[in-house]
C-alpha cells in the first residue's frame, strides 16, 4: 500500500523544506541571532525625538511634529542557526532598514544587536570589517554588482577583499559558479548577464566567503516570476545542503510561506507578528496580516498536517464483531484498521456488516480492507486535492513509519481553502 | 538737508577712511610678501626645477623625436590612426609656420598645470565626496576662483612671486583646476548606493572601497573634469602671457598691441591645435577605459 502515498508522486523541492523547517521548529538552542528593543530615528537629532518614539507616538505624527522618519521601532528577534528567517511587510515598512542592522551598514538610534554571544555595537571599525568578511554576506534587491569587474572578479570579491591569494580565489569562485550553474560566464562583465544570472552571480558571491550568516534584501523581487519561482528552488536546494542561517527579506507572501521556516511581519516598523507560516496563514493577528494572507494560494502554502483533524474512528479490534461495535460508537461509516505494524488499510461499516451476517467471529483479515490512497502529513494540499475530492471517505494521513497521524475531509479541505481566515490548526 | 541726502545719494563710506583701509590691506599684504616671499617662493623651487627640466627637454630633443613620441603617446591612448595621423600633420604645419618653440614651451606648462591640478584637485574632490561640510565649504571657493577675473588673482601672486614661470602655472591651476574637483567629488557621489553598500557588507575597508568601487566607477567623470581642466588651461595662456610664462600666448599678447592680426591667427591656431588634440586624446582615452563598462555593443 504505500505505492499509493500521494508524497512519492509529487516529489517538490518544497518538500524539502518543510522536512528542515521541522528541525529549525524546535527552540532548544540559545537564540544564534539577537535583536533587542532595537529603534532607528532617521533625521538630524534622533536621540531628541526617542521620547516622543516610547511614548507610542504614531510615524507620521512624529514626522509631521519634528521631521523625523521613524524607521524602526521596539524591535525584538531572536533568530535560530540554520532557520530562513523572512521578514516581510509593505514597501516602506523598514524591512531594507531591519536587515542593514543586522551587519551594521546602518547604525541603530538604541538596542542591542548579538550574533552568537558577540554585541555587534561594541565592535570596532576594524573588528566590524572582520566581522562582515567572515560572519556575514549579504545579496542585494538590484544585485549590487561591480560594472567594473567581470563575473569572476564580482563573485571571488568577498575573498579579495579578505587578501586570499589571486590562484586560491578564482578557484573558489569558480566552484561557486558552477554550483549556481554560470560556468562558461566567468570572463563577462555583469551588464552582459540578465537579471536572473546576475542575481545568481550575487548569490555566488555571497556564498564565496562561507559565511554563516546570509542576508537578502529582497534578493528576487527584482525577477521576471518564472525566474523568481527558479531562484527560489535552487535556494532550498543549496540551504539543504549547506544549512546556513538565512535572513530573507521580502514583500511577497507567497515566497516567504515558500522559503520561511519562521516569518516576521512589519508594519511601519514596528513588528507586528512572527512565528511559524501555518501560525501566519491561519492566526493573523490583526488585519493589516489578514489584507497580506488574504491572496495566498493557501493549497500550495499549508500542508495536510496543518488542517488535518484527529482520525476518530481507528479499529484495532481482532475480530468482526469487535471492530463493528468500535465503529458505531463513532459516526460515520468508516474506520481505518491499525495492527502493531501500523496502518493498514480503510474497512467501511457496510463491508463490515456484510462479512458479521457470514461469520462474526471470524478474524479481521485484510481482505476486507479497502483501497485507498493514503497521504503524507507533510504533503501540500495542492496535491492532495484531486484525491481528497475522489474518495468518499476522509482520506487517513500517514507518516513514513506507518503511524495513522489524522485523517483529511473534504470538509475541512474546503473550510481553509475557502475564503475565512479564522480557522485554526487541528 | 544734510539729514536727508541719504536718500537721494548713497551713504557712501567717507573717502579718507576708504583709502585708510586700502592703504592698510595693501601695507599688510606688502609686509607679507617681503617677510615670507622668499620662503614661499623656495617652496616653489622643486615644481621650478621641474617645470625647466620639462621644457627644456621639449625644447632641445629634435623635433621629429618630439613628433615621435607625441604621437605614440596619442596612439596608445587612442588606439586611433587617423587621429594619430592628424597630430602628425598639425605639428609639421606647426613647426613650418615657425611656431615650434613656443608651442613647446606652451605644451610644457599646460602638461605641468595638467598634473598638478589632478595631483591637488582628485584629493580634494575625493574629501569633498566624503564629507558635506568639507563639501559646503569648498564649493563657495570654488565658484568663487571660477568667477573672480583672473587679473585679480593675478595681482597678489605677482606681488609676492614676481614675474615669471611658477606665478603662472599658479594662475592657471587656479583657474583650470575646479572642474577635476568638482567631477571628481560627483563621480564619486553618483557611484551606485548599492554596490557600495555591497563593498561595505564585504568588510572592504575604506581604502578598499575608495579604490576598489569609488574611483574606478568615478573614473568616466573624472576623466570629462580632466578634459575640461586642460580645455581651460589652455585657455589662460594668453593672460598668464601677460605675467611673464613664454609661449604661444606673447605673440598673440604682441599682435593684440600691435595690431598684427596675422601673426595672432596663426598662433590662435596653434593653440586651437593643442586644445583639439588634447580634447580628442583624452577624451578617446576616457572611452575605451570605459568600454567594458558598458557592456560590449560588439559581441
Ligand atoms: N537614510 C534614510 N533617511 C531617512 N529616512 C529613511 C532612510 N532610509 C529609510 N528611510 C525611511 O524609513 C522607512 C523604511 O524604509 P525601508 O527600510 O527602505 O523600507 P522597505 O525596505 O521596507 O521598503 C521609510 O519610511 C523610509 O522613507
Ligand atoms: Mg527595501
Amino acid at each position: 500500500m504505500p505505492d499509493t502515498r500521494i508524497q512519492e508522486q509529487t516529489a517538490h523541492p518544497q518538500q524539502q523544506a518543510i522536512d528542515k523547517r521541522k528541525q529549525a521548529e524546535q527552540p532548544d538552542q540559545q537564540p544564534f541571532i539577537q535583536i533587542e528593543a532595537l529603534y532607528k530615528v532617521f533625521g538630524n537629532t534622533p536621540s531628541t525625538v526617542m521620547p516622543l518614539v516610547k511614548e507610542g507616538k504614531s510615524k507620521d505624527d512624529i514626522l509631521a511634529e519634528t521631521g523625523h522618519t521613524v524607521g524602526l521601532k521596539a524591535i525584538n528577534l531572536n533568530i535560530q542557526k540554520g532557520e530562513i528567517f523572512v521578514i516581510m511587510g509593505l514597501s516602506g515598512s523598514g524591512k531594507s532598514t531591519l536587515i542593514r542592522h543586522f551587519n551594521r551598514l546602518i547604525d541603530p538610534t538604541e538596542g542591542r544587536i548579538i550574533v552568537e554571544g558577540t554585541d555587534v555595537m561594541q565592535l570596532s571599525a576594524k573588528e566590524l570589517e572582520q566581522f562582515r568578511r567572515h560572519k556575514m554576506s549579504m545579496v542585494f534587491q538590484r544585485f549590487g554588482l561591480m560594472p567594473h569587474r567581470t563575473v569572476i572578479e564580482n563573485v571571488s570579491y568577498g575573498l579579495a577583499v579578505q587578501g586570499v591569494a589571486k590562484q586560491t580565489r578564482l578557484e573558489k569562485a569558480q566552484q561557486w559558479l558552477e554550483t549556481v550553474g554560470l560556468s562558461g560566464y566567468e570572463e563577462q562583465f555583469p551588464s552582459q548577464l540578465s537579471g536572473g544570472q546576475q542575481q545568481r552571480v550575487g548569490l555566488a558571491r555571497a556564498l564565496c566567503t562561507d559565511a554563516e550568516i546570509l542576508l537578502m534584501d529582497e534578493a528576487f523581487s527584482a525577477l521576471d516570476p518564472l525566474i523568481r519561482s527558479e531562484m527560489q528552488d535552487q535556494l532550498i536546494e543549496l540551504q539543504e545542503k549547506l544549512h546556513k542561517t538565512i535572513i530573507f527579506i521580502t514583500h511577497d507572501l507567497d515566497e516567504a510561506l515558500r522559503l520561511g521556516d519562521r516569518i516576521a511581519i512589519l508594519k511601519d516598523g514596528e513588528l507586528i507578528q512572527q512565528g511559524a507560516p501555518v501560525d501566519i496563514l491561519l492566526k493573523p493577528a490583526d488585519s493589516y496580516v489578514e489584507a497580506f494572507v488574504r491572496d495566498v494560494n493557501r493549497a500550495r502554502a499549508l500542508t495536510v498536517e496543518t488542517v488535518m483533524k484527529p482520525a476518530l474512528c481507528r479499529i484495532s479490534a481482532e475480530t468482526i464483531d469487535e471492530a463493528l461495535i468500535q465503529m458505531k460508537k463513532v459516526p460515520g461509516n468508516y474506520g481505518f484498521y491499525v495492527n502493531e505494524e501500523g496502518y493498514q488499510g480503510v474497512i467501511s461499516q457496510r463491508s463490515l456488516e456484510a462479512a458479521a451476517l457470514k461469520d462474526g467471529g471470524h478474524r479481521l483479515d485484510t481482505e476486507i480492507l479497502e483501497e485507498i490512497p493514503s497521504i503524507s502529513p507533510e504533503a501540500l494540499l495542492e496535491s492532495v486535492i484531486p484525491e481528497t475530492l475522489d474518495t468518499d471517505c476522509p482520506l487517513p494521513v500517514v507518516d513514513e513509519n506507518g503511524g495513522l497521524q489524522g485523517e483529511l475531509s473534504r470538509a475541512s479541505l474546503a473550510e481553509v481553502l475557502g475564503d475565512g481566515t479564522d480557522h485554526r490548526a487541528a | 538737508m544734510a539729514d536727508s541726502s541719504w536718500l537721494t545719494k548713497f551713504p557712501q563710506m567717507d573717502r579718507t577712511d576708504l583709502l585708510a583701509i586700502r592703504k592698510s590691506l595693501d601695507a599688510a599684504y606688502r609686509e607679507f610678501s617681503r617677510s615670507y616671499g622668499d620662503l614661499i617662493e623656495s617652496f616653489f623651487d622643486p615644481l621650478l626645477s621641474f617645470l625647466i627640466w620639462f621644457e627644456k627637454l621639449l625644447l632641445q630633443s629634435p623635433w621629429w623625436a618630439v613628433i615621435l613620441a607625441v604621437t605614440v603617446l596619442v596612439y596608445l591612448a587612442s588606439r586611433s590612426w587617423k587621429l594619430s595621423l592628424s597630430v602628425v600633420l598639425a605639428f609639421l604645419a606647426i613647426g613650418y609656420f615657425g611656431m615650434w618653440e613656443n608651442t613647446m614651451r606652451t605644451m610644457s606648462i599646460i602638461t605641468v598645470c595638467t598634473l598638478l591640478s589632478i595631483f591637488l584637485g582628485i584629493p580634494i574632490g575625493i574629501m569633498m565626496a566624503r564629507s558635506n561640510r568639507v563639501q559646503a565649504i569648498v564649493t563657495p571657493i570654488l565658484d568663487i576662483m571660477q568667477t573672480m577675473p583672473a587679473f585679480v588673482y593675478l595681482i597678489p601672486v605677482v606681488m609676492l612671486l614676481g614675474i615669471g614661470k611658477i606665478p603662472g602655472v599658479i594662475a592657471v591651476v587656479i583657474y583650470a583646476i575646479p572642474p577635476v574637483i568638482r567631477l571628481t567629488n560627483l563621480g564619486i557621489r553618483l557611484v551606485d548606493r548599492e554596490v557600495l553598500e555591497a563593498a561595505t557588507a564585504y568588510g572592504a575597508s575604506p581604502m578598499q572601497r575608495l579604490f576598489g568601487v569609488q574611483l574606478p566607477l568615478a573614473s568616466p567623470t573624472i576623466m570629462a573634469g580632466i578634459n575640461q581642466t586642460i580645455m581651460m588651461a589652455l585657455a589662460m595662456v594668453v593672460i598668464a602671457s601677460m605675467i611673464g610664462v613664454k609661449g604661444l600666448g606673447q605673440p598673440v599678447l604682441k599682435s593684440i598691441t600691435n595690431q598684427y592680426f596675422t601673426l595672432g591667427l596663426f598662433n590662435g591656431l596653434a593653440i586651437v591645435a593643442l586644445a583639439i588634440i588634447f580634447d580628442r586624446v583624452s577624451q578617446a582615452y576616457a572611452k575605451r577605459a570605459q568600454k567594458h563598462m558598458q557592456g560590449t555593443k560588439d559581441a
